[in-house]
């Protein structure tokens, strides 16, 4: 147990005995918040809630997910009774006993609620489980029994949920350490013990002395000129220490996208425009000693607007005439496809002939689709805290997947050698693709540059919605023709995506959707047209699956379709038409050739769906009308164009080895799986080896925790690293062989590793040739038509990710990518307003997947090993997510006889379908 | 979260003391939920000391800062049938989890006056009259006319809400509730309770409309008398319209509910 501070002696009179002991009443001062058992006697600001008086007390596993009172990973106990720290006014504590995760346990041991989380693993990123934890702790018999309800102010983006049900019902899934190898064993997580005691540190867990806030006035227009900002009254506020504006920032443009090269991207963005394209676009900074006086400052900032023609979605840019968006910029510098059309980037090709395979079909079957934006709601929000280091080196500690790559652009962006910047993490608490992007890191460094002082940036929840990036939504119209017996003739896809005011992303979303969603299937002739339009809306950008689940959306529903109308069994109609191995991997365009069928287990995928879908005994309310859908994908195991690790391994000097590496960890346990590589390469187990990560201090090059990446292309640098070091050290010890802690000499005598050290040995993954995953889901589900709401009887989802590197992991990756899937397929849509701001500002607009929503997957691994892939591994953990939408649809299908085209399918659209389907005389 | 232009609390408050600026403060859930930039003053009455739920010969008075922990807990008035008939399902409408529940109030729901707010069902299906107390003196209002719309009440600038309080007559009776939401436990997007008592059944309609509807019949009304009679009450735009379900669904189940509550009720 811990108070959060210094140890400090009780107070006369409370003695220990109340300490860390729930329900125990205890006496103390009436002006003192008594914290983990220790007096706190500065007092709470007036308005301030309990969360940020527990974390300026040191505190820190308190967190913000929400501060509205509705994730709960702020969860605390307060005389023993549990609450959301955030809603909490801070002042009712005083002469009350507030325990904490810190405080939850005896000292020097585990809560047991801490241990069964442990046990079974019931954490990825971990924001969430401090609350998770404390929420547990106070569960009675009733609460248990009924866990849809009482975890309902519990969100946990990650998991899924089934971890934490395990969790909490004391299931240990996770393996004992029994000395065998480590890679394909169920090993926990190295920040395991962290996690659970909330002594994990993510960005903004850290003091730092002299820190500096920043807050941002954002635009309340969709398209405006900033024809003025009157910045004397903001820093007239007393502790104001700078106002910054688009006169302070950098005249050149980049992309907020991080990728290897950054020239993927259109260069578009400036740290502060004097132009704001969406409702939500920063307009100016205010830097101050408070956040109250940074949020008093941009309340004084007189601005005046030149509001100029909103065009709120991309059918309406795409029209002659239409406000353009980034008219002013050029195609070439600025790498924008056609600015006088509003078009960020586009892709017309074609393969073979799609008019002479339409002539060839038996059936033809075209619709349109729609998927909307979705946020990526990673519990922990964007942020960054900036300072010049003791050598004046420009420092962030960011919460990003991509440290490397931000350290170039900010590097870039202010004219900084890279040595002169230092990008590192704390643990990353959620990421799904919005986190390769350099959404605060740029500003901070301008503050930070400014001031000369350490500056904190930290996104409400809000901001997250109305001021990061979203997924993008797409309008697929395709066509598809097939002969009679099943064999494809035609695909074809008119794709337009809304890639809001800037481009970062937009084309290689484009690209990438139109890639694997339809390279997966031999068909002889295929043609893409695809749009990534410029809208004034809050930009989209990168999210888990990159485009395909939103083509795969309308790939997999067209295919169904078209299996129906021919009166074949959907699973059959694929196996007539995915590509086999060895055989190419097509799609029109120019698309990188390095990808390969390393492996191949979507035969394996396939048979587990059709032995699901031959399952019976699945029960529905009567009047239900009941049915089955499946849909599959392919990924590769990692992106086009090079993808960059460098790890280095060190066998320190008492006999431990250290990994460094750069990839983040931020909840996609990669991590995990590193430790596992070392552990078997050198003959150790994984608690003896120390992992440093994520920070462009440590090795040379990463480019970043994105694109699948962590195990296949990271995991391969460890193991190239891990190999090397094991030659090193058996070479220079003599050995013939290395075990936990000693060199084995051929004459059967053995040095200690102690002996040995220190030597270090690194690797290097480029990221190319690149192998592809295979996913499919089947669901069984009833529909009352009456209500429209749908039920899922049962959920199967097989995977091909080649050896399994860490099944429990694994697992967890799939039913976390189904999780998230279910909430864009069933209840998530951000809602853009007529005037083009973001009104789903919060988890109360925007329904979050709870534990009640996301019933259980049962997951069959398919049994393969790559040829390219480190030990035979491949990726798993954006694909999972790519199936589900169209297999849900396809059920939706079967029970209704309504193609849903449009995601959400919510309970309210379901009814209004069917309600079209039964007719005005129903 | 933080209100950083809140530079005072004062606590315990009372009637009178409020000036512009000021928040009535009870829980804490909603007012620290959301930015509030123009308030720089917090009027705490949570600390007043108000007993959370009296019994009375004549009614159940449940004061505003009465938490729903409280109010579902409490189970000292058997004789209220349809108080205890509602009150717990109506605790599980929230769509916040059990540990709001041990702060947030039945006033602070009240106040907040959104249509979910299952406080407002609770307490209007019971016949609730609000007291409310002001720099003038004090006044009382029906629950169904204190909640004027999504988000907006009966209250001046300066009153507070001091207490419901659930006539016996209106607290006793069979009961019969139906919730609808487009997730499992999810906002209420509609709340229908009703309540047969010897006079007739009273069917209150919410969170399906911008504010609480109530018709009372004389006996038990047929379907097509209950029908007709919803679509009479509720006029076309008070279905609420928001992200929480689409205006037509709320009007289709609400139909659909009222008409399984009054089979339920003359079963």
């Amino acid at each position: 147990m811990s108070d959060c501070t210094e140890p400090r002696p009780p107070a006369p009179g409370n003695g220990p005995d109340g300490e860390g002991q729930e329900g125990m009443p205890r006496r103390h001062s009436p002006m003192t918040v008594s914290i983990n058992g220790a007096d706190h006697d500065r007092p709470p600001r007036p308005g301030q809630c309990l969360r940020t008086y527990l974390r300026e007390e040191g505190c820190t596993g308190v967190k913000k997910g929400c501060d509205t009172g509705d994730c709960g990973a702020c969860t605390v106990h307060v005389d023993g009774v549990p609450v959301h720290s955030c809603v909490y006014p801070a002042f009712r504590a005083r002469g009350r006993r507030v325990t904490t995760i810190e405080g939850l346990a005896p000292p020097d041991g585990l809560h047991p609620v801490q241990q069964r989380f442990l046990d079974a693993q019931g954490f990825q990123c971990g924001f969430c489980t401090a609350g998770l934890i404390m929420t547990t702790a106070a569960l009675d018999e009733a609460r248990l029994a009924d866990l849809p309800r009482a975890l309902k102010g519990n969100l946990c983006r990650c998991t899924g949920y089934r971890a934490i049900g395990d969790a909490i019902r004391g299931v240990r899934t996770v393996d004992d350490a029994d000395g065998g190898p480590a890679v394909g064993a169920s090993v926990g997580a190295p920040a395991g013990a962290q996690v659970v005691t909330g002594a994990a540190q993510y960005t903004f867990d850290v003091d730092v002395p002299g820190l500096l806030h920043l807050k941002v006035l954002r635009s309340p227009y969709a398209h405006a000129r900033i024809a003025g900002i009157d910045t004397a009254p903001a820093l007239a506020v007393p502790g104001v220490r700078a106002v910054l504006t688009h006169e302070d920032a950098p005249g050149r443009h980049f992309s907020t996208a991080r990728h290897e090269h950054p020239t993927e991207d259109p260069a578009d963005t400036r740290v502060l425009d004097d132009v704001v394209r969406f409702a939500g676009q920063r307009v100016a900074a205010v830097v101050a000693d408070t956040e109250a006086a940074a949020e008093e400052g941009c309340r004084r900032l007189r601005v005046a607007y030149e509001v100029l023609p909103p065009v709120l979605g991309p059918e309406a840019a795409m029209r002659p005439g239409a406000p353009l968006v980034h008219g002013d910029k050029d195609p070439v510098a600025n790498r924008i496809a056609r600015p006088d059309r509003n078009l960020a980037g586009e892709l017309h090709a074609e393969l073979g002939s799609v008019a002479d395979g339409f002539a060839e079909a038996d059936v033809v079957y075209e619709e349109t689709f729609r998927t909307p934006r979705v946020q990526h709601a990673s519990l922990e929000t964007h942020g960054a805290i900036g300072w010049l280091d003791n050598e004046g080196r420009l420092t962030l500690r960011s919460s990003t997947q991509t440290p490397f790559l931000t350290r170039l652009a900010l590097a870039d962006l202010y004219d900084l050698p890279p040595e002169r910047v230092r990008v590192l993490t704390g643990r990353v608490g959620g990421g799904f693709g919005g986190k390769q992007e350099m959404l605060t890191e740029d500003l901070v460094a301008l503050a930070v540059r400014t001031t000369g002082r350490p500056v904190k940036h930290e996104y409400t929840r809000a901001e997250q919605f109305t001021s990061a990036t979203t997924r993008h939504a797409f309008t697929v119209r395709m066509k598809a023709g097939a002969r009679r017996d099943g064999s494809l003739t035609a695909l074809q896809l008119h794709v337009v995506t809304d890639t809001g005011a800037y481009g970062n992303h937009g084309p290689a979303v484009m690209y990438h959707g139109c890639h694997e969603s339809i390279a997966v299937y031999r068909c002889p002739n295929k043609k893409v047209d695809a749009y990534a339009v410029y809208t004034t809306t809050v930009p989209a950008g990168a999210f888990r699956g990159y485009g395909l689940g939103q083509v795969s959306f309308a790939v997999e529903s067209v295919l169904d379709e078209l299996a129906r109308r021919l009166g074949m069994d959907p699973v059959l109609f694929r196996e007539r038409n995915v590509v086999r191995p060895g055989e190419p991997l097509t799609a029109p365009g120019e698309h990188a050739d390095d990808l390969l069928i390393g492996s191949y287990g979507l035969d394996q995928c396939l048979a587990a769906i059709r032995s699901a879908a031959a399952s019976t005994g699945t029960q529905a309310p009567p009047g239900w009308l009941v049915g089955d859908g499946m849909a599959m994908a392919m990924i590769a195991a990692g992106p086009p164009g090079g993808h960059v690790a460098d790890a280095a391994v060190t066998l320190l000097p008492d006999g431990r080895y250290e990994l460094a590496v750069g990839t983040a960890e931020f909840g996609n346990g990669s991590t995990t799986v590193h430790a596992q590589i070392v552990a078997d390469t050198l003959g150790t187990t994984p608690d003896r080896i120390v992992i440093r990560q994520s920070d462009t201090d440590l090795v040379g090059h990463d480019t970043g925790a994105f694109g699948s990446t962590g195990v296949v292309v990271a995991g391969h640098a460890v193991l190239l690293a891990a190999r090397a070091l094991r030659t090193r050290i058996l070479e220079s010890a003599g050995g013939s062989t290395l075990s936990a802690g000693a060199v084995h000499l051929p004459d059967g005598t053995s040095l200690p590793l102690t002996r040995v050290g220190p030597v270090q040995a690194e690797g290097r993954w480029a990221g190319t040739p690149r192998s592809v995953a295979f996913n499919a889901h089947w669901f069984r589900i009833a529909v009352d038509p009456d209500t429209g709401e749908l039920r899922i009887l049962r959920s199967v989802h097989s995977a091909d990710a080649g050896r399994v590197m860490n099944p429990l992991q694994c697992r967890g990756q799939i039913e976390g990518g189904v999780a998230q899937a279910l909430g864009s397929a069933l209840t998530e849509r951000m809602v853009v307003d007529e005037a083009g701001r973001v009104t789903t500002t919060g988890f109360r607009q925007y329904h979050l997947p709870a534990y009640a929503d996301v019933p259980e997957t049962e997951i069959v691994l398919a049994d393969t090993e790559d040829s390219i892939g480190p030990l035979g591994a491949k990726s798993m953990s954006e694909s999972p997510y790519n199936p589900v939408a169209p297999a849900l649809a396809n059920a939706l299908r079967d029970a209704t006889g309504v193609r849903f085209t449009e995601l959400p399918f919510t309970r309210d659209r379901v009814w209004a379908r069917l309600q079209d389907r039964a007719g005005p005389s129903a | 979260m933080d209100l950083h232009t809140v530079a005072e609390v004062v606590s315990p408050a009372g009637a009178g003391q409020w000036r512009p600026g000021d928040a009535w403060l009870a829980g804490g859930t909603a007012l620290f939920a959301e930015p509030r930039p123009g308030v720089t003053r917090l009027l705490d009455l949570a600390a007043a000391g108000w007993t959370p739920i009296t019994v009375r010969d004549d009614g159940l008075e449940i004061a505003a800062t009465c938490t729903v922990a409280e109010l579902a807990a409490y189970a000292r008035a058997p004789h209220l049938t349809a108080f205890h008939g509602l009150a717990t399902a109506c605790c599980h409408a929230f769509l916040a989890s059990f540990k709001i529940w041990n702060v947030a109030t039945v006033g602070g729901n009240l106040c907040a006056a959104l249509p979910a707010g299952p406080m407002i069902a609770l307490t209007a299906a019971l016949g609730g009259e609000c007291l409310i107390l002001g720099p003038g003196g004090e006044r009382r209002v029906p629950v169904t006319r204190f909640v004027t719309g999504d988000g907006t009440t009966a209250l001046s600038p300066g009153e507070l809400l001091r207490s419901v309080t659930l006539p016996t007559a209106a607290a006793t009776g069979r009961t019969a509730y139906r919730r609808g939401s487009l997730f499992t436990h999810g906002r209420s997007a509609v709340l229908l309770a009703g309540r047969l008592a010897p006079g007739g059944l009273v069917l209150t309609v919410t969170a399906a409309t911008v504010r609480p509807y109530q018709l009372t019949f004389d006996g038990v009304p047929g379907a097509a008398a209950l029908q007709a009679a919803l679509a009479d009450a509720v006029p076309d735009d008070a279905w609420a319209d928001d992200v929480h379900g689409s205006p037509a669904w709320r009007r289709h189940l609400t139909f659909r509910y009222a008409e399984e509550i009054r089979r339920e009720l003359t079963a």
